[in-house]
C-alpha cells in the first residue's frame, strides 16, 4: 500500500525479517512514499529518502550538509538525550578543520596506490586467521576468527595503535554508533575517554615518532602550511580507528554470508576468482544493512526532490542501501549479478563527503575474498541463512555470529 | 577517446586508480586525481568508461573522438 504525508511517520530505523533480506517498506516507499515521514530512535522526526536520484542528489548537493546535524533543531539519532555521533565532540572537532582542508590532508595517505601496496600483508595476515580457524576446527564463528580481528589488525598498524587496546576502542566505537542500547551517561563516558586515549597516543606520537599515519599526521600541514589542530588531530585519530573496523568488520561478514547462502555465487567464484573486484562491489550495492542506518544530512535551503520539496531545518536520512534497491536505477535490483559493470552504487555515499577509507575497504574485501576462496574453497554455511541474527541498537547491524564450516 | 579530469571536483575516492592504474593515478600531497594518459589505447576504453561512470563526484570526462 502507499504511503501518503498525512501517514503517521514510521518508526525508524526499519527491520527486515531475516539477516540477508531488505525491509519489506523499501519498494513501498520507493514506489509511492519517496519522501517519507520517520521517527528516528530519539523521537525527533526526519525525512527518509529512499530512490537512488533522490539520494545521490542529496549527498551531492551543497544545500544540505553534515556540519548542519550540530546545529540545535537538527533531529538526533539516539534515545535517551545522549548526543548522537554527528553531534559528538569528535565530529565538531572534525567540522573545525574545514572538509577540503581535513580531507586532502588525511586523504593523501588513503590513495589507492598506498593501500594496493598494503594488499600482500592484508593476504598474509588473512591466511593466517584462516589457518587458526582451521585448527580450532569447524563449525567455526567467521566473525570471531576473521570477519573482526583482521580489520582491525590492519587499521591499528596502518594508524600506529597497539592493537592489545582492541576491546576498549571496540566498545567506545559501539558506543558511538549507539541509538538505543547505551544510555546518556555511559555515552559520554565513551565520548570522553576516546578522546583521553586518542590523546594520550598522540602525544606518545609526538615524542617518539614512527612510520604510522598518526605520525605523519602530526608531522604533516595543509597546503598553507599549516598543521591540524590538536583537537582536530585526535579527533582524527578517533574517526579512523572507529570507521577503520567497524564498517569493514561487519561487512566481511555479510559479503561471505551473501556467497554462502545461494552456493551457486559462491562456486562460481572458486572457478573464476578474476570476478573478485566486481563480485565485491556487487556485494556492496546488495547488502541490505552494508550502509546500516543511512547517512544523515541537514537541509539549509528548501531543497525539491522526486517525491517534492524537503523545507528548510528538515533532517534528511539518506538510505543508500534502499538506492541501491531502486528497480529505476538498476537492471533486476532485487537479483545480485556478480558480473553487474559498471555498480555506481551508494554504499560509501557520493560527493564530496563519500567515504575516504573506500579505496581500504575495497582493497581489504577484495584480499580477504580471494584468499578466503582460495584457502577454503569447500566453504559452508553451518546454519539456515534465516537464523543468522544481527547487533541491533546501533548505527550499523552487523551479524552476530557466522557460523560456517568447510 | 580523449579524457579530462577535473581535479577540484575529485574526492581521492581512488576508484579509477584500482580500475584503470595505467590511465589514472592520485598526487601524493593530496590522493587527487591526476590524468597519466588522456587518450589511451582501446584495450582500456572499457576500464576508463566504468572509471568515469563510478567516480563518486563526476570528476572525470570521456568524449569519443572518431
Amino acid at each position: 500500500m502507499a504511503r501518503s504525508a498525512d501517514t503517521p511517520p514510521l518508526d525508524y530505523p526499519l527491520t527486515s525479517k531475516a539477516a540477508l533480506e531488505p525491509p519489506e517498506e523499501w519498494a513501498g516507499l520507493r514506489e509511492g512514499c519517496p519522501v517519507a515521514r520517520v521517527t528516528l530512535p530519539s523521537g525527533d522526526e526526519a525525512t527518509l529518502l529512499t530512490r537512488y536520484d533522490d539520494v545521490r542528489a542529496a549527498l551531492s548537493d551543497p544545500r544540505l550538509s553534515r556540519e548542519g546535524l550540530a546545529s540545535p533543531d537538527a533531529a538526533r539519532v539516539a534515545a535517551g538525550d545522549t548526543a548522537g555521533i554527528f553531534a559528538s565532540p569528535m565530529a565538531r572537532a572534525l567540522n573545525d578543520e574545514g572538509h577540503e582542508r581535513w580531507r586532502r590532508m588525511v586523504g593523501r595517505w588513503f590513495t589507492a596506490r598506498r593501500m594496493s601496496a598494503l594488499r600482500p600483508g592484508m593476504e598474509e595476515l588473512t591466511a593466517r586467521l584462516i589457518g587458526r580457524m582451521r585448527e580450532h576446527g569447524g563449525p567455526a564463528d567467521l566473525v570471531a576468527h576473521l570477519a573482526f580481528p583482521l580489520p582491525v589488525l590492519v587499521i591499528c598498524s596502518m594508524l600506529g595503535v597497539p592493537e592489545s587496546d582492541r576491546d576498549a576502542f571496540k566498545g567506545w566505537s559501539d558506543t558511538f554508533l549507539n541509538t538505543t542500547r547505551y544510555t546518556k551517561a555511559e555515552t559520554e563516558a565513551a565520548h570522553r575517554d576516546f578522546a583521553a586515549y586518542m590523546s594520550g597516543l598522540v602525544d606518545a606520537k609526538r615524542a617518539a615518532p614512527g612510520d604510522d599515519l598518526l605520525s605523519h599526521l602530526l608531522a604533516g600541514a595543509d597546503s598553507e602550511g599549516e598543521p591540524m589542530s590538536e583537537a582536530g588531530l585526535v579527533a582524527t585519530g578517533q574517526a579512523l580507528l572507529l570507521a577503520g573496523h567497524e564498517t569493514t568488520a561487519g561487512f566481511i561478514a555479510m559479503m561471505t554470508a551473501h556467497l554462502l547462502s545461494d552456493r551457486t555465487r559462491w562456486e562460481r567464484l572458486v572457478a573464476d576468482p578474476s570476478l573478485v573486484r566486481r563480485s565485491v562491489e556487487e556485494l556492496l550495492r546488495f547488502d541490505p544493512n552494508g550502509s546500516g542506518f543511512g547517512m544523515l544530512r541537514y537541509v539549509h535551503e528548501d531543497t525539491e526532490f522526486s517525491g517534492g520539496t524537503v523545507p528548510r531545518g528538515t533532517t534528511v536520512v539518506c538510505s543508500m542501501a534502499a538506492a541501491n534497491r531502486d528497480e529505476r536505477a538498476w537492471q533486476d535490483a532485487a537479483a545480485m549479478d556478480l558480473d553487474r559493470s559498471p555498480n555506481p552504487h551508494l554504499a560509501f555515499g557520493v560527493g564530496p563527503h563519500s567515504c575516504l577509507g573506500q579505496p581500504l575497504a575495497r582493497t581489504e574485501l577484495q584480499a580477504v575474498l580471494t584468499v578466503l576462496l582460495r584457502e577454503l574453497p569447500t566453504l559452508r554455511l553451518a546454519v539456515d541463512p534465516r537464523e543468522l541474527r544481527r547487533h541491533e541498537g546501533l548505527l550499523t547491524s552487523p551479524l552476530r555470529e557466522l557460523p560456517v564450516t568447510w | 577517446m580523449k579524457i579530462t579530469v577535473d581535479q577540484e571536483k575529485c574526492c581521492g575516492a581512488g576508484q579509477c586508480v584500482l580500475i584503470a592504474p595505467e590511465v589514472f593515478d592520485q598526487r601524493d600531497e593530496d590522493g587527487i586525481v591526476v590524468l597519466l594518459d588522456a587518450a589511451p589505447p582501446t584495450a582500456l576504453h572499457g576500464d576508463v568508461r566504468e572509471s568515469a561512470e563510478v567516480c563518486p563526484t563526476a570528476a572525470i570526462e570521456v568524449a569519443q573522438e572518431e
